[in-house]
């Protein structure tokens, strides 16, 4: 089961108060989590990513494994440690703003 | 007894303050959306428990959230597992996908340059005076978008663009049309004002729309004096008795038309400055009108740092300065465009906040104000709702 962790503001917008879990089989991309955790939670899209063109929104990042994966094509592939749920893909909200 | 809701959006979240009609005794609910911008919040005057919210964060874009209770709970429309269901499925989630209609083109932008079309924000929710699921929105880069499913989806009204919407540039705060007017007489007439575009008018439901600046200068913004375009209107408002009236409170000056928008002519008067951004009407009296002057472009804090309401009892022309209960010393708050309105009991109330987390009340026709809250995080807007 892959475990996404989501920041608070996404957490509340979606009413979870924890991790969400996503059965996904492998291999799985980045892309494919994305589209899994919209399905999942509707009110996600356009949020983390557009709704059109499907670029990540400017403030935020995916991280996994400690590995920055913001800037690396959809079609990447997950580390296997987040796909059988060892590590969480973490969606962050960029240090911007006040 | 009437209850009065007051919705306010601030920086940080929204607010719902209500109390009975002798508005004294106010209950506070909220943060609602805490942490999130809320440009706006308006209640439907045909179904007063359906309220729309605009929520926005530079992080995580644009959300529309709606209350179908007063207020008490919210729901992002179309995106609940029971809104999802059905043979041919709803839309998943695009109850914030402001989309532009066709080839979004470009505007002018701070250096004269053409800039393309990039949407960022609602600004302004206008629900329908006669249908809950019916409102429009007015967006950042500046267009008109609608709803006729309460919310779930939006389209633009593109005809609004095409009114020389190469020519608008943005002013300080951004290029957003941050006000709607519906003409409860003629359900076709709509009016917009933009920041910097100026105003305009359809009379066909939104196909069409011409600018309506006639009699508005702004030498040091347009030298052209014919510019049909471009002016920095801050903010329109109408009676509902006399929709071919309009008050406007323009960058400078504030300005009146009695044949909607055809001419307009500078009411100004006597104010200490015409610099300002609210502007609003009695609901009792359709010549008594309210502003909030403002120093000046460069300095958005009222005059002397004293927090003073003009009321003009004669349409504009002459002003008087409401001070009883508001700060007149050491006050260096800004009002902005959409922190100002007014209630519909006999006593009309007057309302508005502040950048520095005030939310003022007056029972009595601004005669006298008290604040309601004192510590909101800066107000973006407010809307009343008198409840029978």
């Amino acid at each position: 089961m892959i475990r996404v962790v989501l920041p608070f503001h996404l957490r509340n917008l979606a009413r979870v108060s924890g991790d969400v879990e996503l059965d996904l089989a492998a291999p799985v991309t980045v892309g494919a989590l994305l589209d899994a955790l919209e399905a999942k939670h509707p009110v996600l899209c356009g949020t983390i990513r557009d709704h059109d063109t499907l670029k990540r929104r400017p403030f935020v990042r995916y991280f996994a494994c400690k590995e920055d994966l913001s800037l690396e094509p959809t079609e990447t592939m997950l580390p296997d440690e987040v796909v059988n749920g060892r590590e969480p893909f973490l969606v962050v909200g960029a240090m911007a703003g006040g | 007894m009437s209850t009065i809701r007051v919705l306010v959006g601030t920086k940080k979240g929204a607010f719902i303050l209500t109390a009975d009609g002798k508005r004294k005794d106010w209950q506070v609910s909220g943060p609602h959306f805490a942490g999130w911008e809320m440009y706006h919040l308006k209640g439907s005057a045909a179904d007063p428990n359906r309220i729309y919210a605009s929520q926005s964060s530079g992080w995580f874009g644009q959300i529309i959230q709606r209350s179908d209770d007063g207020g008490k709970t919210w729901n992002t429309p179309g995106s609940s597992a029971e809104e999802l269901k059905g043979p041919e499925g709803m839309p998943k989630g695009e109850s914030n996908k402001f989309v532009y209609e066709g080839v979004a083109g470009t505007h002018k932008w701070y250096d004269g340059s053409q800039h393309p079309w990039e949407f960022k924000r609602v600004w302004h929710i206008e629900p329908s005076l006669t249908d809950p699921d019916t409102a429009y929105a007015g967006v950042e880069d500046a267009a008109i978008f609608k709803t006729a499913d309460g919310g779930k989806t939006w389209k633009e009204l593109p005809g609004l663009r095409k009114a020389k919407g190469n020519l608008w540039q943005p002013g300080a705060g951004g290029m957003a049309v941050h006000t709607i007017l519906l003409d409860p007489k003629n359900e076709k007439r709509i009016y917009v004002a933009i920041s910097a575009g100026g105003a305009f008018r359809t009379d066909d439901g939104g196909k069409t729309w011409k600018p309506i600046t006639r009699g508005l200068k702004s030498p040091y913004e347009l030298p052209d004096p014919d510019a049909e375009v471009g002016h920095c209107v801050h903010r329109m408002t109408l009676h509902p008795s006399r929709p071919d009236v309009l008050f406007m409170q323009k960058h400078w000056d504030v300005l009146r038309t009695d044949n909607a928008g055809d001419q307009w002519n500078e009411v100004s008067g006597d104010l200490p400055t015409d610099f300002g951004f609210p502007i609003d009407v009695n609901f009792n009296e359709p010549e008594t009108i309210y502003v909030v002057p403002i120093t000046s472009d460069s300095l958005h804090y009222p005059p002397e740092g004293k927090l003073r309401v003009y009321r003009s009892k004669t349409g504009g022309g002459e002003w008087e300065p409401l001070t009883k209960g508001l700060p007149q010393k050491d006050c260096y708050v800004n009002v902005l465009r959409d922190a100002m309105a007014v209630d519909q009991l006999d006593q009309c109330g007057i309302y508005f906040g502040t950048t520095g987390g005030q939310v003022y009340c007056s029972a009595n026709g601004g005669n006298s104000w008290n604040a309601i809250v004192r510590d909101l995080p800066a107000v973006y807007s407010v809307e009343v709702q008198t409840l029978r």
